[in-house]
């Protein structure tokens, strides 16, 4: 589904991906893990579209699509999906609208009639008991003065509204408390279908109790230097991120 | 220059003088004074930034055929909600009774040439508040409206009556075959416990240039409260310079909207004077422009007592070669301690070739006040269009989608539902905005 190969990215004058190869197939959840600044948050913003990143080299496929070719509306048309790190607030923008404007321009990509008032509110009813949000929320201005659960929960909901086929989490948990968390996690799982593939980036081990992946990538200056399966999140959580460092032979600060 | 001079003294020289001494004293100050300033040239410091030469340079009539103005005329642009509205036209300036529909009865709002006005109940509130906004503003063109006062409207709301019909006020300029220059000019009295709508749009027909210099003067007493809405959408060749000047005598509330979206020269004068205390005062503005209109909000709030509020929100959203104006001035005078006293101004400009002027102006002689003023200039945060482009919407319906909310806070001000959806309906078709 999504093939990534020897990905260089950099923002400014400062290289940031440095060669990462990966290859997630339909169905399966990754998770990637690092210290912070490995380069976790690039690479979902670079596979997005975002414009402050620059290509170097390297190429990504999306299903047999060249993905870094197209804009970033149009991965998200094509099926990919980025829940934020940090949501935008946008005043005056209501949720409910804005998800109704993107479901429509997505159709109307792929060829389909717009969505009625009708068939819209009761989808958006169903998806809002899947991650627990009201729709006194989703008629304010879009995560304007919403808690950090509320904006994470208001990511996954949009997640569920766009049924991507490839759903990038960008450090979902980070800002969670544990009920906030069990919630966002339950939705997650709820919408994998043995179809859609996830992309899980996670500082943490924590998350990845919950939402449980296929494989876990170490990413460790802009490069995947061990994968491994699920037990491969608890070792990380065990010895901490200077393991890696050891195996890969560089000096541990003390 | 002096050709217009000319042409207005001709014109004043063959003015009916009616009504008595009070009236004729003002137009003939106004003649006196716009002969010493004429128009006020940029070197003028509340008009560095609005060059009023250009338009006024030029051959006008005072085409004073109303009757070439039909209904079939006013149907073109009667705004919506018409129906259940008090409709008032003016021709050239000049208040058209026949054009007109009074829906409210005479217990509640009274219709009167000043020139009658002044003989009757309502010669002391005359006396005391028409040419008011001359003590604000000493430039030549306010003189020149001054001059002609004589030909104004006397509108007011009976005491403890809520005027159920909106007044929808229709400011025509006939330049079918010529250039017009016009002068209307209305006081308004709204009585204690009154309420009222009051709802502005000025229309040219035909293509010749149109001017227009209008004064209102709005008088509000204790408890009163005053909805003010002021819609300008006319062609590049239509230019005015409109001042509104309320002064608040009793504790009461005004709100004004002021949507600017397109025309020649367009100056606004807003002016509110807080006369009493726990006063409360809204201004705000959006102004929605693109090609080669040039739109000027000047404001003044001046606070003489304490514990009033006003709070003042203008924002603008400027493409192609259009260029806006902020000017907000604010006095709290040496009494009006406690006063709360806000603006805010912001700005995107959609190109390199859009320009904005802003300034705030704080004179604060009292010294337990609060007082706050900013100004924004931008472009389009780059954070909420990349989300929602993420999200699958292009990049114009996101800018639209952002444009649209930016505006919208202002709109969301406008309580009349059937000109907040006209204005809005007119500002998502320019930002190309559909919902």
């Amino acid at each position: 589904m999504l093939h990534i190969k020897n990905l260089h990215a950099r923002i400014e004058e400062k290289e940031i991906l440095n060669g990462i190869n990966l290859d997630i197939k339909p169905g399966e959840v990754h998770a990637i893990m690092g210290p912070n600044g490995s380069g976790k948050s690039t690479l979902a913003s670079v596979l997005a579209g975002r414009a402050d990143y620059e290509v170097t080299a390297g190429e990504v496929t999306f299903l047999s699509k060249n993905l870094l070719e197209l804009s970033p509306e149009d991965r998200a048309r094509e099926g990919l999906f980025l829940a934020f790190q940090y949501p935008i607030e946008i005043p005056g923008v209501s949720t409910t609208n804005f998800i109704k404007t993107a479901v429509n321009e997505i159709r109307k990509y792929r060829g389909e009639e717009p969505m009625d008032a009708v068939q819209f509110l009761k989808k958006m009813k169903e998806k809002m008991k899947l991650v627990e949000i009201d729709q006194s929320l989703l008629s304010r201005s879009l995560n304007e003065g919403f808690s950090g659960g509320e904006k994470k929960r208001n990511e996954i909901f949009q997640m569920a509204m766009l049924e991507p086929t490839m759903a990038i989490l960008d450090e979902t948990d980070s800002g969670l408390d544990i009920d906030a968390l069990r919630i966002v996690a339950e939705g997650v799982n709820k919408l994998r279908d043995g179809n859609r593939s996830f992309l899980v980036i996670t500082h943490y081990q924590r998350l990845l109790e919950y939402i449980v992946p296929d494989f876990v990538h170490v990413l460790y200056k802009g490069r995947i230097v061990k994968s491994g399966g699920k037990e491969l999140a608890l070792e990380l959580e065990e010895k901490g991120y200077d393991f890696i460092k050891e195996e890969l032979g560089e000096s541990v600060e003390a | 220059m002096s050709d217009l001079k000319e042409f207005i003294q001709t014109k004043f020289n063959n003015e009916p003088f009616s009504g008595n001494g009070s009236l004729q004293a003002l137009s003939k100050k106004g003649i006196e004074l716009f002969n010493q300033q004429g128009i006020p040239t940029v070197k003028h410091e509340e008009w560095k930034y609005t060059r009023m030469g250009g338009v006024l340079n030029k051959d006008f009539s005072y085409a004073n055929d109303l009757t070439a103005v039909t209904a079939k005329d006013v149907d073109e642009f009667r705004l919506p909600g018409n129906k259940e509205a008090n409709e008032l036209v003016f021709v050239n300036g000049i208040y058209h009774a026949k054009l007109s529909t009074i829906r409210s009865s005479a217990d509640e709002l009274i219709i009167l040439p000043l020139s009658e006005a002044v003989n009757g109940e309502y010669k002391t509130i005359i006396d005391n508040n028409l040419g008011h906004s001359a003590n604000y503003h000493t430039d030549g063109i306010n003189a020149l409206n001054n001059a002609f006062a004589h030909n104004g409207l006397l509108i007011a709301v009976k005491k403890d009556k809520s005027v159920e019909h909106p007044l929808y006020c229709y400011y025509i300029n006939d330049a079918r075959t010529v250039n017009v220059l016009s002068q209307p000019r209305t006081l308004i009295h709204v009585g204690v416990n009154a309420e009222v709508f009051l709802v502005e749009e000025e229309v040219t027909l035909g293509t010749s240039d149109s001017f227009i210099n209008k004064v209102s003067e709005i008088v509000v007493e204790e408890n009163a409260n005053v909805h003010i809405y002021k819609i300008q959408n006319e062609d590049s060749h239509s230019s005015c310079v409109k001042t509104t000047h309320v002064r608040q005598l009793g504790i009461s509330k005004v709100n004004s909207v002021t949507i600017t979206l397109n025309g020649g020269i367009i100056r606004n004068n807003l002016n509110f004077i807080l006369e009493a205390p726990g006063c409360e005062s809204n201004m705000y503005g959006l102004y929605c422009v693109k090609g080669n209109t040039h739109v000027d909000n000047h404001t003044i709030v001046d606070n003489q007592m304490p514990n009033s509020l006003s709070n003042e929100l203008y924002k603008g959203i400027i493409d192609e070669n259009a260029t806006g104006v902020f000017n907000g001035k604010i006095f709290v005078r040496k009494d009006a301690q406690k006063t709360n006293a806000y603006q805010s101004n912001k700005n995107i400009l959609l190109r390199d070739t859009a320009t904005i002027n802003t300034k705030p102006q704080l004179e604060i002689f009292a010294d337990d006040v609060k007082c706050s003023h900013g100004c924004t200039i931008g472009r389009l945060d780059e954070d909420a269009l990349f989300y929602l482009k993420a999200r699958g919407v292009g990049d114009k319906e996101a800018k639209a989608l952002l444009l649209h909310a930016f505006a919208g806070e202002i709109l969301d001000k406008i309580e009349l539902p059937s000109i907040r959806e006209y204005a809005d309906k007119i500002i998502s078709e320019r930002l190309g905005f559909e919902m």
